[in-house]
């Protein structure tokens, strides 16, 4: 499984870094949605520091977003998935994969977009380490719904427009939960970080659980 | 000529209820017997729940608003009930000893009936919060959730629209129902696990006390009964019509395949 995984992965990452359709599209996307945020409420600089755990993560979600849509249309093509199902490789592995690509875009992004947000909302990003573990427990919990959702909706012809809607309820509490952490971390709110972190942490064990059980039926049937 | 697909082979507890079905022939309506004293027994539990509701005295703190107990906690129980049903229909639809269409309609059907309970409770509840709270909507753990909740199945019901092979299409939409059943639980406990403006559960409160006065119980409890008659019955509804909707799909089919046949056979003829 865990072999399976790998190959998985390091084929959508070198896919990756061929094409550079995360480099040169979606990370530019990332900064531009932090651009249009400080558009939006640029005269008070104050509320942009505030708001900067909400905005940073709402930037992820939009990027995340455009991540998984891409990892899904590489297998679209050609019959990428016909291959990849007949290719003998564990459903486990394929889904553990595929997420782990999309996990290791995801973070790449946030490095991107926390420097864009210390740099253009002059947001102080201390507690890196509550700040780093709630990146990496959530863009677990994150890719992992994300993979499963990706997968049920791959075959589509609406897939483009069905997919936010099916993704963004049920990852809107990875949002509530990494924001609230990360508000801790940069010392805005008064809650303990490392609570949402364990929020988010049952989170993405029981998608990732549910996504290992269920990829199989769901890479076969649809 | 008509064919007997899935419609007259489901087994399951809705499969009998339609009243022509034992002659082969297929359905050609919603209508029989048993809906119509249901339907009848669902008005008239739900004409009742609401003059006694509307009977009940106005409270000290609340005045006439503390009455929307007769409506709005059973709104949101048939909510919940319905996307248990959905749940547990999907699951015996991936189960393939229990497999049968007759489930995957009662999931669709009972999830979207829940759809629209669940809209009524974020209307009624906003209803009362106005006078209580003082705001239509605020962004509290229940409610966030409950808002969470409508735009999951609303997800869910688009998910059931998409064209394509129909087992495929049944088993993609039980998979997605089974992940989305894990929101009505925390829905549920979501007033005693975070603080919330929301008071506590309703279903803890079932013993006369300081907050809650017996008649109100009462009321709400039958509430509960009547929302629940109501759900089943609109649920039998939104079944029937789903099958309907099968069977047409597939004469269509019939009919298409039989044309394009016949265009073939015209054509080696000459």
């Amino acid at each position: 499984m865990w072999r399976d995984a790998a190959l998985v992965a390091g084929k959508d990452l070198r896919i990756e870094a061929r094409s550079r359709v995360a480099t040169n599209q979606v990370a530019p996307f990332a900064l531009m949605v932090l651009v249009l945020f400080a558009f939006a409420l640029d005269p008070d600089r104050g509320v942009l520091r505030r708001a900067a755990p909400g905005l940073f993560w709402v930037a992820v979600l939009f990027s995340a977003l455009l991540a998984i849509q891409r990892s899904f249309a590489l297998e679209s093509a050609d019959g990428a998935r016909d291959g990849l199902r007949l290719s003998g490789l564990d459903p486990a592995g394929i889904f553990l994969g595929k997420l782990g690509a999309v996990a290791a875009e995801v973070l790449a992004l946030q490095v991107v977009l926390a420097a864009g947000v210390a740099v253009m909302f002059e947001a102080r990003l201390h507690g890196i380490v509550l700040l780093a573990t709630t990146c990496l427990v959530a863009t677990a919990g994150l890719a992992a719904a994300g993979t499963i959702y990706g997968a049920l909706a791959a075959g589509l012809r609406v897939r483009e427009t069905l997919l936010p809607l099916l993704l963004l309820p049920v990852v809107a509490p990875v949002l509530l939960g990494a924001t609230r952490a990360w508000e801790a971390a940069l010392g805005l709110g008064i809650d303990d970080g490392w609570r949402w972190v364990q929020l988010l942490a049952v989170f993405a064990v029981l998608y990732l659980t549910f996504g290992v059980l269920a990829f199989g039926p769901l890479l076969e049937e649809s | 000529m008509t064919t007997t697909t899935g419609a007259t082979r489901a087994t399951g507890p809705l499969a009998q209820a339609s009243p022509t079905d034992g002659d082969g022939r297929p359905p050609t309506g919603t209508w029989s017997a048993g809906s119509l004293v249901l339907g009848s027994f669902a008005a008239v539990s739900l004409l009742t729940v609401v003059s006694l509701g509307l009977a009940l005295p106005p409270t000290v703190e609340q005045h006439d608003f503390a009455r929307l107990i007769a409506v709005h906690p059973p709104l949101a129980w048939a909510a919940y009930l319905s996307y248990g049903v959905t749940a547990l229909a999907s699951a015996l639809y991936l189960v393939p000893r229990t497999r049968s269409r007759a489930w995957d309609r009662l999931a669709g059907a009972s999830a979207e009936v829940g759809v629209v309970f669940t809209g009524l409770t974020l209307v009624t509840g906003s209803i009362w919060g106005r006078p209580t709270w003082g705001v239509w909507w605020t962004w509290d753990a229940r409610l966030t959730l409950t808002a969470l909740m409508f735009f999951l199945y609303l997800g869910y019901l688009a998910l059931r629209r998409v064209p394509g092979d129909l087992h495929v299409r049944s088993k993609r939409a039980a998979i997605a129902a089974l992940l989305a059943v894990v929101v009505v639980p925390v829905d549920h406990f979501a007033v005693e696990w975070w603080r919330t403006l929301h008071q506590g559960r309703s279903l803890a409160e079932l013993t006369p006390s300081r907050n809650l006065d017996g008649d109100y119980i009462t009321v709400m409890l039958l509430g509960f009964l009547a929302m629940t008659v109501v759900y089943a019955w609109l649920v039998l509804q939104r079944y029937r019509i789903e099958r309907l909707v099968e069977e047409v799909g597939d004469e269509g089919l019939e009919r298409a395949i039989a044309e394009r046949r016949r265009e073939a056979v015209g054509a080696e003829a000459r």
